[in-house]
C-alpha cells in the first residue's frame, strides 16, 4: 500500500514536470517573455507536487503507530495496569490481528485486535485522502503561480540549495548519532558501576556478570571487581605500542627513501605496492596472525626455551604494525616532499651529504607532519578490531610480557556483543562504556593529529 | 691533518651509504611482508577450488527404495534412498562389520543420500541397475587426498581412522577417487560441514550491503560535497561540519557498529542480521571518504570554467550542476569505488549488528538475514575443523579478487576520464 502510494507520488511529480514545461511553452507562444527557462517551470510544479506530499507521508509513517497505540490503550486506562503490562497487551493484540498470536486469547485482547485492525484501515484510507488533497491543493497553487508568469528559477534554486545544505548535515548527524548511541548506555552503566572502579579497577571478568539470575534484583555490590578496565586499557596501549615499534621504523624509513632517494621508476612501483598493505581487509590480517604468525612465534620461542602463548600480544601487535606501515610511509612521504627545495639546496651548498641533510634539516622541518602521521597511526592501532579479536587473547590479563596474551578494548566489545544482547544488562552497557572511552581517546588523537598536520601545511604553503 | 680529514669524509660517506641501505631495507621488508602474505594465502587456498569425489557403484534396488512398478515422478521424490545409499557404501568392503560399515558411511558427506537421489531423478531408467555415482568425500578425506592431512599422527588423535584410510587408499589405487573443480563452493550457502560449505550466501550478503551502502552514501556525500565546496559561506558552522567530516573519517569502524546496534536496532527496530542494517552502518562509515574525494575533485576543476559559465549568464546553481559537477565526476566516482572497497572489507561493525549468525540459506533481498564475505572469513577461521582452513584462504582470495577489480576500475576511471588541467 505504502509502496503504491509512494510510486504514485513519484509518477505525479514527473507528470507535473511535463505539464509545467508545457505551460511555459504556451506562455511563450503568446509572445510573452518567460521569467526563466521552460524546464524551471516544470521543476517548480514538480517540487510543489511531490514535496508536501512526501512530508505528510513521512510524518504519517512516524506518528501513526504511536497514535494507534494511544487510542487502543485508552481502553485500559484507569484499570491499574503497569506500563510494561500495557505494552505487552498492545503487542499481543497486534500479533493477534496479524494471525501470529499463539498464546491464550482473552476477550479483551480480541476486542483490542479488532480495534487495531479498524484503526489501521481508517488510518490507511485517511492517509491516501489527505496526501492526495495536499497534492491537489499545492499543485493548484503552483500552477496559478506559473500561469501568472511569476519567478520560478529563484524558488527552485533555493530549494536545491536547501537540499544540498541538508545533505551536508549528515556528517554532524552521524557524530550526534554516535554520541547519542553511546552516552545513554554509558550513563546507565556508571549508575551501577562507580566510575572510579571502572577506571582504576584491575580485574575484568564480564563473564561473571552473566551468571546472574534474571529474577534477582540488581545488586551493585556483586559487580565490584568485575568491571575494572585497567587491564583492558593497558592491553590496548601495549599492543598499539608493539605495532608502532614495527610500523614507525619501517614506515618512516621507507617514506624517507621514497621521497629522497628513490628514482621515479622505483617510486612509481614501490609506492602503490606498499599501499596494497593498507587495502587488505583487517580480517585477512587477523587470519594471517592467528594461523601463521602466532604458531610460528610459539615454535620459535619453544626452540629457544621460552614460553610463548599461541595468542601472544607480539603476534597481534606485529601484524597490526605491518598493517600500519603504509599509513606512516605515505603520509611522511607527502610531508617530506612538501619541504621546500630551498632548504635542501642550502644544506647541500654547505657541503652536507644527503643523509646529513635529511637528518639535520629535512627531518626537523617535517617533524610536525611526521608526528601527526604517527598519531593517526596510533589511533588506527587503538581502534583496530579484527586482528586482536582473532589473534590475541580474549581474557583480560594485566601483563607487560609481549609473549603472553592480553586483550584490548575493541576485542572486549566484540566478545561481549557477539550473539544476542540484552539491553539494560550491565555487561552490554560495559561494552558501550568501552566504546565511549575508545571514541574519546581516538577523537583526541585525531583532533591533535589533524591540527598538527594542518599547522604544518600552512607553514610551507 | 689531511689524513684525518679524509678519514672523516670516508666516515661520512659510509654513514650516507648505511642510511640509504636502511631506507632500502625498510621498503624491502614491507614488500617482503606483502609477498609472504600473498604466498601464504594462495598456497593454502588454491586447493579449496578442487573438491574430492568418491566414485561408488550404487545399485538402485526398487525394493529397498520402497518403490512399486512404474513409479511416477512424485514416487521417486518421496522414495527412501537412505538404505541403498548405506548399502552402496557398505559394499565397498564386503567383510565389514557393523562398526566398520558406520565408518564407511562417514567417508562421504551426509549429503550422499541426496546426491544418489538426484542421480535417479535425472535418469529414472536406472531402477534395478547399477551405476557408478560421484559422492562428495568427507572434508577429512578431501584433505587427505590433497595431502594436507597429518596421516602420521597416532590414530586416536585424528578424525580419520586407519580403516577409513585403508579403504580410501584402495579406492585411490583403483582410480575411484577423483578431484574436480569445486562448483559448490560458489553455489552453496554456509554449512557446518566443511565439504559442503560455500560462499553464495555471504557473497549475496556482501552485494546487498554494498548496494544499500552505495544508494545511501553516494547521493548524500556528493550533495554534501557540492554544498561545502561551491555554496557554503565560510563561517564557524561550515568549519564545524568540516572538522566533523575529518574526524569521522578516522573514527574506528567498531564505533559505527555500536551506532548501528544502539540506534538502528535498539531504537528504530530494523531487522537484525540483515544487509539492510549492515549497508546503512557501512554507508555512515564511507560517507566521509566519499565527501573528501568529491570535494578534492570539485576543487580540481579550474575556476576559469565557473567564470566562463557565469559570464554567459548562468546562475551559480546552473554553473555547478551543468559544468563543475560533471567535470568532477571521474574523481568522485573513483573515490566512491575506493570507499566501497573499504566497506566491502569491513568486518567489525557487521559483527556487532548480528551479521555473524549462521545462515544456511541464500538471501534474496536486503531484508533477509545474511553474512558477508569478510564475516564469513571470520566465522570459518574460528571453527576448528581442518577443512575450513583452506576454505578461509579461498574466501580471502575471492574477496581480494573483488578488491583488486574495484581498485583497478577506480584507477581506470581516474586515468581515462579525468581531464588534466594545466
Amino acid at each position: 500500500m505504502n509502496l503504491i502510494l509512494f510510486t504514485f507520488i513519484v509518477l505525479l511529480g514527473f507528470t507535473s514536470y511535463y505539464f509545467g514545461r508545457k505551460k511555459a511553452y504556451t506562455i511563450q507562444s503568446t509572445k510573452k517573455r518567460l521569467t526563466a527557462l521552460p524546464q524551471f517551470y516544470g521543476y517548480y510544479l514538480a517540487i510543489w507536487c511531490a514535496i508536501p506530499a512526501f512530508i505528510i507521508f513521512s510524518l504519517w509513517a512516524i506518528f501513526e503507530p504511536t497514535i494507534v497505540k494511544l487510542l487502543i490503550l485508552s481502553d485500559y486506562s484507569n484499570q491499574g495496569y503497569l506500563d510494561d503490562e500495557l505494552n505487552l497487551l498492545y503487542e499481543k493484540s497486534k500479533a493477534l490481528s496479524r494471525g501470529q498470536f499463539t498464546g491464550e486469547i482473552t476477550p479483551f485482547i480480541e476486542a483490542s485486535a479488532e480495534k487495531y485492525l479498524s484503526l489501521r484501515s481508517i488510518a490507511q484510507s485517511s492517509k491516501v485522502v489527505i496526501v492526495l488533497s495536499a497534492i491537489i491543493a499545492s499543485v493548484a497553487y503552483a500552477y496559478k503561480r506559473i500561469s501568472s508568469n511569476s519567478r520560478t528559477r529563484e524558488p527552485v534554486e533555493k530549494f536545491l540549495n536547501a537540499v544540498l545544505f541538508t545533505a551536508s548535515l549528515a556528517a554532524i548527524l552521524t557524530t550526534v548519532g554516535i554520541v547519542f548511541s553511546l552516552i545513554f548506555q554509558t550513563i546507565d552503566f556508571f549508575k551501577v558501576i562507580p566510575l572510579f572502579d571502572f577506571v582504576f579497577g584491575t580485574h575484568w571478568y564480564p563473564a561473571k556478570a552473566f551468571v546472574r539470575d534474571s529474577s534477582e534484583a540488581l545488586d551493585p555490590t556483586m559487580y565490584s571487581d568485575t568491571f575494572g578496565a585497567v587491564p583492558i586499557f593497558a592491553g590496548t596501549f601495549f599492543i598499539a605500542f608493539i605495532a608502532m615499534c614495527v610500523a614507525i621504523p619501517i614506515g618512516l624509513m621507507s617514506g624517507i627513501y621514497l621521497a629522497e632517494y628513490a628514482s621515479t621508476k622505483v617510486r612509481q612501483y614501490a609506492k602503490p605496492l606498499i599501499e596494497i598493505l593498507a587495502g587488505i581487509p583487517t580480517v585477512v590480517y587477523g587470519f594471517f596472525a592467528a594461523l601463521t604468525v602466532g604458531p610460528f612465534l610459539k615454535e620459535l620461542g619453544t626452540s629457544m626455551g621460552l614460553e610463548v602463548s599461541a595468542e601472544s600480544a607480539l603476534a597481534a601487535g606485529g601484524v597490526m604494525g605491518i598493517m600500519i606501515i603504509p599509513f606512516i610511509s605515505s603520509l611522511s612521504d607527502d610531508v617530506i616532499t612538501s619541504v621546500p627545495q630551498s632548504l635542501r639546496d642550502g644544506s647541500y651548498a654547505m657541503g652536507a651529504t644527503k643523509s646529513e641533510t635529511i637528518k639535520r634539516v629535512i627531518f626537523p622541518a617535517a617533524l610536525p607532519g611526521i608526528v601527526g602521521s604517527i598519531l593517526l597511526g596510533v589511533s588506527r592501532a587503538i581502534g583496530e578490531t579484527m586482528i586482536v579479536v582473532m589473534a590475541s587473547g580474549l581474557a583480560a590479563n594485566l601483563t607487560l610480557n609481549p609473549l603472553e596474551s592480553t586483550s584490548t578494548i575493541t576485542a572486549q566489545i566484540v566478545v561481549i556483543l557477539i550473539g544476542d544482547q540484552a539491553f539494560g544488562d550491565p555487561k552490554t552497557q560495559a561494552a558501550f562504556a568501552l566504546g565511549m572511552s575508545l571514541f574519546l581517546v581516538t577523537l583526541c588523537l585525531n583532533i591533535v593529529a589533524l591540527r598538527v598536520v594542518k599547522k604544518y601545511r600552512e607553514k610551507y604553503e | 691533518m689531511n689524513k684525518n680529514k679524509e678519514q672523516l669524509l670516508n666516515k661520512r660517506y659510509k654513514a650516507e651509504q648505511r642510511f640509504r641501505l636502511y631506507g632500502l631495507s625498510a621498503i624491502f621488508m614491507a614488500l617482503l611482508f606483502l609477498t609472504i602474505f600473498i604466498f601464504k594465502i594462495f598456497s593454502t587456498g588454491y586447493s579449496a577450488f578442487q573438491k574430492t569425489w568418491l566414485i561408488v557403484p550404487v545399485t538402485f534396488d526398487a525394493e529397498l527404495m520402497m518403490l512399486d512398478q512404474n513409479p511416477s515422478k512424485e514416487d521417486l521424490q518421496d522414495a527412501d534412498y537412505y538404505d541403498i545409499a548405506l548399502k552402496s557404501m557398505a559394499d565397498l568392503d564386503p567383510n565389514a562389520n557393523e562398526d566398520q560399515e558406520n565408518e564407511l558411511k562417514r567417508m562421504v558427506s551426509y549429503f550422499f543420500e541426496k546426491e544418489i537421489k538426484n542421480e535417479l531423478l535425472n535418469d529414472p531408467n536406472l531402477i534395478g541397475k547399477t551405476k557408478e555415482v560421484y559422492l562428495t568425500a568427507s572434508d577429512d578425506l578431501d584433505q587427505v587426498f590433497k595431502g594436507n592431512y597429518p596421516r602420521d599422527l597416532p590414530e586416536d588423535q585424528r578424525r580419520v581412522s586407519d580403516y577409513q584410510l585403508k579403504i580410501f587408499d584402495q579406492l585411490v589405487a583403483n582410480g575411484k577417487v577423483e578431484s574436480k573443480f569445486n562448483i559448490s563452493f560458489f553455489t552453496n550457502a554456509d554449512s557446518r560441514e566443511a565439504e559442503l560449505a560455500g560462499i553464495a550466501s555471504s557473497f549475496m550478503g556482501s552485494i546487498f550491503s554494498i548496494l544499500v551502502c552505495l544508494m545511501i552514501a553516494f547521493p548524500v556525500a556528493v550533495l554534501a560535497a557540492i554544498y561545502l565546496e561551491e555554496f557554503a559561506p565560510k563561517n564557524r558552522f561550515t568549519d564545524f561540519i568540516e572538522v566533523n567530516i575529518n574526524n569521522l573519517a578516522a573514527v574506528p569502524s567498531i564505533v559505527f557498529g555500536l551506532l548501528g546496534l544502539g540506534v538502528l536496532l535498539a531504537i528504530f527496530h530494523l531487522p537484525r542480521s540483515t544487509p539492510l542494517v549492515g549497508g546503512i552502518t557501512l554507508s555512515l562509515m564511507t560517507l566521509p571518504t566519499i565527501i573528501i574525494a568529491a570535494r578534492a575533485s570539485l576543487k580540481a576543476v579550474p575556476p576559469s570554467i565557473r567564470e566562463a559559465a557565469l559570464a554567459m549568464g548562468a546562475s551559480r546553481m546552473q554553473t555547478t550542476m551543468h559544468h563543475t559537477v560533471p567535470l568532477s565526476m571521474p574523481g568522485t566516482l573513483s573515490g566512491t569505488i575506493i570507499g566501497l572497497a573499504q566497506a566491502l572489507g569491513e568486518t567489525a561493525p557487521l559483527i556487532l549488528i548480528g551479521m555473524v549468525a549462521f545462515v544456511n540459506t541464500i538471501p534474496g533481498s536486503p531484508m533477509d538475514p545474511a553474512a558477508s564475505l569478510p564475516v564469513q572469513i571470520y566465522i570459518w577461521a574460528e571453527s576448528a575443523e581442518r577443512g575450513f582452513v583452506e576454505k578461509v584462504s579461498a574466501c580471502i582470495m575471492v574477496l581480494l579478487g573483488f578488491l583488486i577489480i574495484m581498485n583497478l576500475f577506480a584507477q581506470i576511471i581516474r586515468h581515462k576520464f579525468e581531464k588534466k588541467w594545466s
